[in-house]
């Protein structure tokens, strides 16, 4: 039984990459994820990643953020203590769209940020996972599961053959920062 | 994905667009014949104030094209390539609608009446009564008026025509530049023109920001002379760019539809729609920041233009002009997918269309019209001159797009990138 856990295939020119996804799906071999250096068009389209999810979340915490301030201030200036500025009402509605849309947003974009740390894992002080460290610069990375995925000398001939420049079988998952 | 176009296909005006934008323009000519013969109070001052309103949309949709235009060249934006002969054709049309606005203003000023202000009769005259009726600023005239005297150094009608002949003079000037190297640059290639262009561009917005706001306190805002807001001027702004983007929109989608411009595709509609919903919340946030801070100082002399809008009769008009121009954006608009579905981004222009059409009925007609008719907002007039002036624009601009030899800017520097645009 092989210790492999992830198989990598890096290649060095994102055609050639996008060249080795399709040869991999030709070859119904599933691709665990695919790194790069940066955003390339179309790949979520070719590897069938669902649509994000997180603007469902800032939706909800833009939601949170504006009922929170509104609440407060209403509670406050509204119920227990009503004060006579300017002579206005004690309930002035167009009073109080300023501070909710400023809480809207900013609850929107904490969410989303904190959000984001969620789902992938990170938080400031801690070490990035990741498969290869050269996937943040020069390389393009495809990682295929090894596990179920047999023969792997299939799978690295596939890469090979697609012009893969380096082929991991690494026993770890990810290497981190340390 | 197809990537092999015909670049020299021209667009050939007939057919369909042109009898219904001649029907809409004969609409527009019927429309003002009933508002010049309509004898009810305030019928000639409402023929009047729908000629000043068609005339300004018509002016600030077509400066829309060049500001547009002057943004994409001075962000060296790429996705926006394909289908920049619509603004270009927009911009071609200015010196026209310049023409016809200034015509308008002219007929406003100089034709006068017999209206009864204050217990005294005065000859006023049709538009910009507030400031150009003689004797306001005059103090041994009984109609003598102190504020507007204080303001005659910038309301008085050298200097009105000074600001609007010039300044839209200088925007059809950058206008017919930009067109000019665009097509220049059709004949010869290369990036000399590409180069004018940006650096006219970044001279055109610079002018044009400083200046415009004069524009529009001149032309609208000095409609109620007595009251100003230092907002005004952005809020015209936002309003000439939601209904410019509008327009360009609906534009490129029945184009698209009809044949023409094959390789415009969701992507640059989804960014087209990107830009009308984003312009849409400015245009309320500087809609409601003017609202606000009036409403919160409540200083007599800026609540009144309120006051005049929250009359029983307009009151409705008031509130569905938030209706149409932030709610129905903010609600039709938001997801990603809205903003691909061609069905859903034409019905969000003519909403917005119609609903800057309101906005601009709110700014005009409270403050002109006669009090007592008012329980009546709206004329027959209103809509058939609106209509007339929809076909007038629909018609020259397709005119001017027909004249193209081709319908994208084939060797500007950034095509393939507009046709491989993906977003």
């Amino acid at each position: 039984m092989s210790s492999t856990k992830m198989i990598l295939g890096l290649f060095d020119d994102p055609d050639e990459m996008m060249h080795g996804i399709d040869q991999l799906q030709k070859n119904s071999v599933p691709i665990y994820d695919v790194y790069t250096p940066m955003p390339i068009h179309g790949i979520e389209a070719k590897l069938g990643i669902k649509d994000s999810r997180l603007g469902y979340a800032a939706f909800c915490f833009g939601c949170l953020g504006g009922s929170v301030i509104f609440s407060i201030v209403y509670y406050t200036l509204v119920h227990d203590w009503p004060m006579n500025i300017g002579g206005k009402p004690n309930f002035p509605m167009p009073n109080f769209v300023p501070f909710t849309f400023e809480w809207t947003i900013l609850w929107t974009a904490f969410g989303m940020v904190a959000t984001f740390f969620f789902a992938t894992h990170l938080f400031p002080g801690r070490a990035p996972r990741v498969m290869d460290l050269r996937a943040t610069d020069d390389r393009f990375v495809i990682a295929i599961d090894a596990k179920g995925n047999v023969p792997h000398e299939d799978i690295t001939r596939i890469l090979q053959d697609a012009g893969a420049v380096e082929i991991k079988h690494n026993d770890r998952k990810y290497v981190s920062y340390e | 994905m197809k990537t092999e176009y015909s670049f020299n296909e021209r667009f050939e005006f007939a057919g369909k667009a042109k009898t219904w934008s001649l029907i809409a323009i004969a609409i527009g000519i019927i429309g003002l014949i009933i508002g010049f013969l309509d004898k009810s109070e305030g019928g000639m001052q409402r023929t009047f104030n729908d000629l000043l309103l068609g005339g300004y949309y018509f002016v600030c949709v077509c400066i829309c094209g060049v500001f547009f235009m002057a943004y994409q060249y001075a962000a060296q934006s790429g996705w926006s390539v394909s289908f920049l002969r619509i603004p270009q054709a927009f911009a071609k049309v200015l010196p026209i609608a310049a023409v016809v606005f200034i015509i308008i203003v002219t007929a406003g000023l100089f034709t006068k009446h017999e209206i009864v202000e204050e217990g005294k009769k005065v000859m006023a005259p049709y538009l910009y009564a507030h400031w150009a009726t003689p004797g306001l600023t005059d103090p041994k005239s009984e109609n003598y008026d102190a504020i507007i005297a204080g303001k005659s150094a910038f309301l008085n009608i050298p200097f009105f025509y000074g600001v609007v002949v010039i300044l839209l003079a200088l925007y059809a000037l950058f206008g017919r530049m930009l067109v000019k190297y665009s097509e220049n640059e059709d004949e010869l290639g290369g990036m000399l023109n590409y180069n004018k262009s940006f650096k006219a561009a970044l001279i055109f917005l610079v002018v044009f920001g400083f200046t415009y706001p004069v524009f529009a306190f001149d032309a609208i805002m000095s409609v109620e002379a007595h009251w100003f807001s230092t907002m005004f001027g952005w809020y015209n702004l936002a309003a000439l760019h939601v209904a410019g983007l509008a327009v360009i929109t609906l534009t490129v989608l029945l184009l698209h539809q009809s044949g023409y411009l094959g390789w415009v595709n969701e992507n640059h509609i989804h960014d087209l729609a990107k830009s009308m919903f984003a312009f849409s919340i400015f245009w309320t946030y500087v809609w409601f920041a003017q609202f606000f801070l009036i409403w919160y100082a409540n200083l007599p002399e800026e609540s009144v233009y309120f006051y005049h809008r929250w009359q029983p009769e307009y009151k409705w008009w008031f509130w569905l002009n938030i209706v149409l121009n932030f709610v129905s954006p903010l609600l039709l608009l938001m997801s990603r997918d809205s903003k691909r579905y061609y069905a859903r981004v034409k019905f969000t222009c003519v909403v917005l269309i119609i609903g800057h059409w309101l906005d601009y009925y709110l700014m005009i007609m409270p403050g002109t019209m006669p009090e007592r008719n008012s329980y009546i907002p709206f004329g027959i007039q209103d809509v058939l001159i609106f209509v007339g002036f929809a076909g007038l624009f629909t018609f020259l601009m397709l005119q001017a797009l027909s004249k193209f030899k081709s319908l994208i800017p084939s060797k500007h520097p950034f095509v393939q990138e507009s046709l491989h645009h993906h977003i």
